[in-house]
């Protein structure tokens, strides 16, 4: 039952994906030559050629997509025109660094929004509630690269407790996670104290309370697991976010991850390392999503029936 | 539904008001995005400076809160010695400009394609909401970098790449609500007078639909403005020298051991506009949908 499910999810997959393939091939390919962009003045016919013939220009159009996705297949972006070695690799390499990144962000806004999401339903409309939901709004209208900015300006210039930009020590990872953590705090608290409210009316919690038990036990026994799947959904649609803040994010600190690889490479029309980077972050969301629905499905029993 | 089942036995609490109740909601964010509007509207009226004119000699110099500050210049000078104010609010017009066009180019893609999605059914539908989906899938910003790196940054592209970028979420909402609109009576009735899809869409379901899509368009709004700044701060928005709220934070960003001012006062404008764009959205949410209250 489970397994079908997953298995029926999976065969979406590669639709989504072939639809990625698509955009990011007609989107490079509409940027014009990348021969004349990659090399410079300097250059002699005879590596026009080369290179031309290495990323397959001189086929038709629908030939180019076909190669590319029978190199896709395989794996193969083909050879990065900035690094050594191929643009699989090249991405791949940087991929730990986002992970860890994104990973922490995403830990932090969880723990901390549902928390405060929490907090305000319960004392809902009380000072609290009015001062959290307040910043939370506030939160969601921040540019998340002036905060980065910010942070910057007062933890790394004034105080100099922690590094401007850098990587491989914890110190380094504070304030990368915190300014990416906030693109999402915001959306958690209010996803998490919208989705509590509404259960707060259901007949279980009137029940619950009409037969004496008390206000946190009823919390406790059942809104919290009620509340847990709405909000692992909006985490699902969050992962989306998620990534592309992490592109911002990696650019503000120089972060080694695939965000600033990706920003990088356009500048240098590196096209074989773009496409590997869209495409990582493509199936990390993805994949991201599919195991949101599993995680979803196994705890909530009702979605399984339908 | 389930209020009705159960008997109101126990007496309610008084009803505690919240703070901000939607009419202070939509004064606040209303007020600031009508300043906003006109000073972009009256800019070269309010602004003493030229926001191009370059003077060396006043480099990077702070604003009104230091001595050193050059006199005349309120908010100090970037590093070409251009009035940081008039940047600003020259830089008003762009970002208004270029969120509210996004805006409503994609509320027109969006909307037309969630309620022809909704009326038809069918195959029609299938397309239309599974290519939402899909591109639901794929972050908007990494969509609008590859879009602008391949056609180039000015405003007209930015307005037409966020505006393909963020349609779905029209969509989507579209047309939950007209394939629910589809069986109500009246939009049956003019469909079996004989009404062409056109008509029933445009005089049946387009003004039921109008306000969410009204709520929906206004925090889609401060979303542009933010998309738009991100997209200058990494190098991919309207090239500089011109004035953008984005281009404005990033020169700033280079500069923030010097002159951290430009970056400050870049930072709050922006977070001041979409912050009154939001508030208005909400309040609108209220306003007409009184159920909501709770978000």
């Amino acid at each position: 039952m489970i397994l079908r499910y997953i298995l029926r999810r999976l065969a979406f997959l590669p639709l989504t994906l072939l639809l990625v393939a698509l955009a990011t091939f007609v989107v490079l390919r509409l940027t014009g030559n990348p021969v004349d962009i990659f090399l410079d003045i300097n250059r002699t016919p005879e590596q026009v050629e080369a290179l031309t013939q290495r990323l397959h220009l001189d086929l038709p159009i629908p030939a180019q997509f076909l190669i590319f996705l029978r190199d896709l297949l395989h794996g193969d972006f083909g050879e990065s025109l900035q690094f050594s070695g191929s643009a699989a690799t090249v991405v791949w390499d940087r991929a730990g660094a986002t992970f860890q990144l994104a990973g922490t962000a995403l830990g932090l806004a969880v723990l901390l929004g549902v928390t405060g999401g929490i907090v305000c339903a319960v004392w809902r409309d009380r000072l609290v509630d009015t001062i959290i939901s307040s910043i939370a709004v506030a939160g969601q209208s921040m540019p998340s690269f002036w905060l980065g900015m910010l942070l910057i300006e007062f933890f790394a210039l004034q105080m100099r407790w922690l590094p401007t930009s850098g990587y491989g020590e914890p110190r380094h990872l504070v304030l990368p996670a915190i300014t990416l953590a906030t693109i999402l705090l915001p959306n958690f608290v209010l996803i998490t104290r919208t989705s509590i409210l509404e259960l707060m009316g259901e007949q279980f919690v009137v029940t619950g309370r009409s037969k004496g038990l008390s206000r946190g036990r009823v919390l406790i026994t059942h809104i919290l697991p009620n509340a847990i799947n709405p909000v692992l959904s909006f985490l699902g649609i969050q992962i989306g976010t998620l990534m592309a803040g992490s592109i911002i994010t990696e650019t503000i600190y120089a972060w080694p991850g695939v965000g600033r690889l990706l920003i990088g490479s356009i500048f240098k029309r590196d096209v074989p390392v773009v496409e590997a980077a869209v495409f990582f972050i493509a199936t990390t969301i993805a994949l991201a999503n599919l195991t949101v629905d599993v995680l979803q499905m196994l705890i909530d029993p009702r979605i399984r029936r339908s | 539904m389930t209020a009705i089942a159960i008997p109101q036995k126990t007496p309610q609490k008084k009803k505690r008001r919240a703070l901000f109740g939607k009419r202070f909601k939509m004064t606040v964010g209303g007020t600031i995005l009508a300043v906003a509007v006109l000073c972009a509207i009256f800019a070269p009226l309010l602004t003493p400076w030229d926001p191009d004119q370059q003077d060396l000699l006043v480099r990077l110099k702070p604003g009104f809160w230091s001595d050193k500050g050059a006199p005349g210049h309120f908010l100090g000078t970037d590093n070409y010695g251009r009035d940081l104010l008039s940047r600003l609010i020259y830089g008003s017009r762009l970002s208004i400009m270029v969120g509210v066009s996004a805006m409503l180019l994609s509320a027109l893609i969006g909307s037309t394609a969630g309620v022809i999605a909704g009326l038809k059914g069918g195959w029609t539908e299938q397309v239309i909401m599974r290519f939402a989906d899909a591109q639901m899938a794929f972050p908007d910003i990494l969509l609008a970098i590859l879009m602008v790196a391949a056609l180039g940054g000015n405003a007209t592209n930015l307005i037409i790449v966020l505006g393909i970028s963020r349609w779905m979420v029209y969509a989507r909402v579209v047309f939950g609500l007209t394939r629910s609109l589809k069986q109500r009576p009246f939009v049956e009735a003019a469909t079996l007078y004989g009404g062409k899809d056109f008509y029933v869409m445009w005089r049946h379901i387009l003004p039921q639909v109008a306000p969410v899509l009204i709520v929906v368009a206004t925090l889609q709004v401060a979303q542009m403005i933010l998309q738009e700044t991100a997209l200058s701060f990494l190098g991919l928005g309207i090239p500089p020298p011109a004035a953008t709220w984005g281009n404005i934070l990033a020169e700033g960003n280079t500069r923030l051991f010097i002159a951290p001012w430009i970056a400050n006062f870049a930072g709050l404008s922006i977070i001041a506009l979409v912050w009154g764009v939001n508030m208005l959205g909400n309040g609108l949410r209220e306003h007409y949908d009184p159920k909501m209250v709770g978000r």
